[in-house]
């Protein structure tokens, strides 16, 4: 479905050259939810860019249905982090969702339908009119995500989307994509930096190390289908789950710990990735 | 209560000031400075009669084109030059260079051009004003905020429905400051331009008048000066109050954030 | 909204002006090929070649369109006469003296409108309606009074130069924190000491980037002056130029009344940039 292979990228400095993402694998099957978690820093969003054709890499490619991304590729939806400033100031709430719609040509009665459907979904519909600055942050990252859905995409994207909001209306907003993924099945990418987030979300918690940044790990979520924020949170396999990523995330890394830069040790398991990733496929 | 307190400040000290003008002037009899009765009484029967149509219309025929033709020409190079760096890059130097020309200086060699007729004042005017206009929005389109464009790459939202939907929308505020400043510039300009050469006009009977000496319709002319000046900004403060709402709404939400 | 900004006329023009939407943005910056140096050197190169070939090879009429070296050779030509720097000297004295005369009114009826929320309520309406009268209505006025000497230039030069200053002056007053404000009053400063420790520092960016905006009027205005009144100066010189036939001249006092809005454009933005750096806050500024 979505195919990541050998990405390496290198920003060319002045002074510097910074090696931010260092031969990532990793491939998402259709319907799959995985999370990519990562500590600050570790080329989490240089990955989503390249990924999402927003940006190119230096070596490796990007597979989506087997076609080769240069460029955003129809069919993949982003959800930002910084919801202020990726909804469009100047239109309302209808307007930004619809925005893409237009540009995809789907009919005008369709467009409505699939507005309406998807600003309910995420339980805006009162305030479809509403200017996105007159929300709040929760809900305008809600906007955001309603756009996402009504563009039918076969595959998400999410971008630490809820970084910049309070504890609360994160935990809410967590249900809220989990549920959406269970309505509309599309294949879903969250990155995250937040290693909770990360265990309770996905099928399969991909774990990167600091920059440069190459895989350290991938971790089958076998927590329940039906999460809650109570009682998953607080059950023993969440514990345990939420260790093992803590401590891979946290291991020093071989090589480097004596300040030298030499090459990293190899990408931890790749291939065995795709293989963890089969619990979840099926919708083939 | 409120509205009342709000007119009484609005009104308070205009009021105040004409009639401290219409008493200390009721008697005088300094040529240079006429009573301001004489001075409304001529506004009146001149500006507002036979003149309106004889030299105000006409001064605002030739602002109106000279001014549009700028807007059109200065927010779409604007774009081209907000658009492409390299662009950019190429031509700053010289439109630093040409928007620091006191605009005025251009009307005697745009007179040796395009003679004194109708088509040297409208230059002039565009001349003048399109640099503002072209320098503000060459700006605001480079300034369109890096995930806003991202967002709109995602969506696969290019050409012409980009420029609609992300990059005017998103450089409106800049471009209404440049056609702001650019209003002020050719208000100046038509006024300028009438003054070299002409044979109708705001500019040109104003300076008729103070050549004859007919001291009260030239404080006529330019009290009508001063009241085109503040009616033509204020029209442009209704549409851009109209077109910036969301800006106007975005930026009061930010501060109370 | 509990904390909306009061409704003041001065608000929405301050607003807006020049503040981006997005002051945030990144984009990458590439650094292939030519840097923006070259090329803005090559873009200069590229107008007077311009303005050397089109004349010549008959696109422009030769007859208003002189080369570049003609211009080039008349602007040697002016250079080397004593009245062309005495006319330049006068502009830039009414200039200064109609700039500093501005600045320093702004600055004091600024401050003392701005720190008065009823004085501010009073004076909005007569400000919002006065500023918009276009300085070129005092022409006859100030033929008719002082015919070509200074003042004339000075009145126009003053009239414009001083709203600019005036309302950045009452923005920046007006962007000081209310609880320094308090803080002074509550350790019972005096109007002057709370001018002078809070007041101006908060202004002071404001008050450079009026400075800015006004030099650049002033000298529209200055020239406007000599060309129109017929005061002596740079504008002046060029109306005469250009009345005797003189085009290439023309242009020449063209290319140096440019120069010379380059230059009072360059140094007031860097001297704006030193007030800037360490005030953090992000302003807009007032047109024209």
């Amino acid at each position: 479905m979505l195919e990541v292979n050998g990405i390496k990228k290198v920003y060319e400095g002045k002074s510097r050259t910074v090696e931010a993402v260092r031969n990532l694998t990793f491939t998402l099957q259709k319907g799959e939810f995985a999370c990519l978690v990562g500590p600050s820093g570790s080329g989490k969003t240089t990955l989503l860019k390249i990924m999402s054709g927003l940006l190119d890499p230096t070596a490796g490619e990007v597979l989506l249905d087997g076609k080769r991304v240069d460029g955003p590729p129809p069919g993949m939806a982003i959800v930002f982090q910084e919801y202020g400033r990726s909804l469009f100031p100047w239109m309302s709430v209808r307007e930004n969702v619809e925005l893409p719609l237009k540009q995809k040509k789907v009919p005008a009665a369709r467009r409505k339908e699939l507005v309406d459907e998807s600003v309910a979904a995420v339980g805006l519909a009162d305030v479809h009119s509403a200017y996105p600055w007159q929300l709040s942050g929760g809900m305008q990252q809600r906007v955001a995500i309603a756009r996402a859905i009504a563009y039918e995409p076969q595959v998400l994207l999410m971008d630490e989307p809820f970084a910049a909001v309070d504890a609360q209306t994160r935990a809410d907003l967590e249900d809220l994509v989990r549920d959406l993924w269970h309505r509309f099945q599309v294949t879903t990418l969250f990155v995250t930096h937040d290693i909770d987030e990360s265990v309770y979300l996905g099928q399969r918690v991909i774990v990167l190390s600091s920059s440069p940044t190459v895989i350290r790990d991938d971790v089958a979520i076998d927590l329940p289908e039906e999460r809650d924020q109570l009682h998953t949170r607080s059950s023993p396999r969440f514990a345990e789950l939420r260790a093992r990523v803590f401590e891979q995330i946290h291991r020093p890394v071989e090589g480097q710990a004596h300040g030298v830069a030499t090459h990293a040790p190899d990408v931890i398991a790749p291939s065995g990735a795709t293989a963890v990733s089969a619990t979840s496929d099926g919708g083939h | 209560m409120a509205f009342l307190r709000r007119a009484g400040f609005a009104l308070g000290l205009p009021i105040v000031l004409f009639t401290l003008w219409w008493v200390t002037s009721a008697s005088s009899t300094d040529f240079y400075f006429p009573p301001l009765s004489r001075i409304v009484d001529s506004l009146v029967e001149e500006w507002f009669g036979p003149r309106l149509a004889d030299d105000v219309l006409p001064s605002l025929i030739r602002l109106t084109a000279g001014y549009l033709i700028a807007a059109l020409v200065g927010i779409t190079l604007g774009v081209l030059i907000g658009t492409y760096k390299r662009l950019r890059d190429l031509l700053e130097p010289v439109l630093e260079f040409f928007r620091a020309i006191p605009p005025p200086v251009v009307v005697p060699i745009l007179m040796l051009i395009f003679g004194i007729e109708n088509t040297m004042k409208i230059v002039v005017i565009t001349f003048g004003c399109m640099w503002p206009i072209l320098l503000n929005t060459a700006e605001g389109v480079r300034a369109v905020d890096s995930v806003l464009s991202d967002t709109a790459k995602t969506y696969r939202i290019s050409g012409a429905a980009r420029l609609r939907n992300l990059i005017l929308p998103a450089a409106s505020p800049q471009i209404f400051a440049g056609l702001r400043q650019g209003l002020s510039v050719a208000i100046i300009l038509m006024v300028i331009s009438e003054l070299f050469a002409a044979s109708d006009g705001l500019g040109f009977a104003i300076v008729q008048a103070q050549r004859s000496f007919a001291i009260p319709e030239m404080w006529a002319g330019m009290l009508m000066l001063g009241l085109l000046g503040f009616l033509l900004s204020l029209l442009f403060r209704l549409v851009e109050n109209r077109w910036l709402a969301w800006y106007h709404g975005l930026r009061r939400a930010q501060r109370a954030g | 909204m509990s904390n909306s900004p009061p409704v003041t006329v001065y608000e929405p023009a301050a607003d807006n002006a020049d503040a981006g939407v997005a002051p945030q943005s990144t984009r990458p910056r590439r650094s292939l090929g030519a840097s923006p140096v070259v090329l803005g050197a090559i873009g200069l190169l590229a107008l007077v070649a311009l303005f050397e070939i089109l004349p010549r090879i008959g696109v422009l009429n030769r007859r208003f369109f002189p080369t570049s070296t003609e211009i080039g050779s008349a602007l040697i030509d002016q250079v080397q006469q004593s009245e062309f720097w005495v006319a330049l000297l006068d502009t830039l004295q009414g200039w200064a003296l109609g700039l500093a005369i501005a600045a320093v009114a702004g600055v004091v009826l600024g401050i003392i409108i701005g720190s008065s929320q009823l004085l501010r309520d009073i004076t909005a309406s007569t400000i919002e309606f006065v500023r918009p009268i276009p300085s070129v209505a005092l022409i006859p006025l100030a033929v008719l009074l002082f015919g070509t000497s200074i003042e004339s230039k000075l009145l126009l030069v003053v009239y414009a130069a001083f709203f600019q200053m005036l309302i950045q002056v009452l923005y920046g007053v007006q962007d000081v924190d209310p609880v320094a404000q308090d803080t002074a009053r509550a350790y019972r400063f005096s109007f002057v000491a709370r001018v002078r420790y809070v007041t101006w520092p908060t202004a002071l960016p404001y008050v450079m980037t009026g400075l800015r905006l006004s030099a650049a009027v002033a000298l529209i205005l200055a020239v406007t002056a000599e060309l129109v009144i017929g005061n002596p100066g740079i504008g002046n010189r060029l109306a005469v130029a250009q009345s005797s036939g003189a085009i290439a001249a023309t242009y020449a006092l063209v290319v140096v009344a440019g120069l010379l809005g380059v230059i009072v454009n360059l140094v007031f933005r860097f001297i704006e940039r030193r007030a800037l750096s360490w005030h953090p806050s992000q302003r807009g500024e007032v047109a024209v």
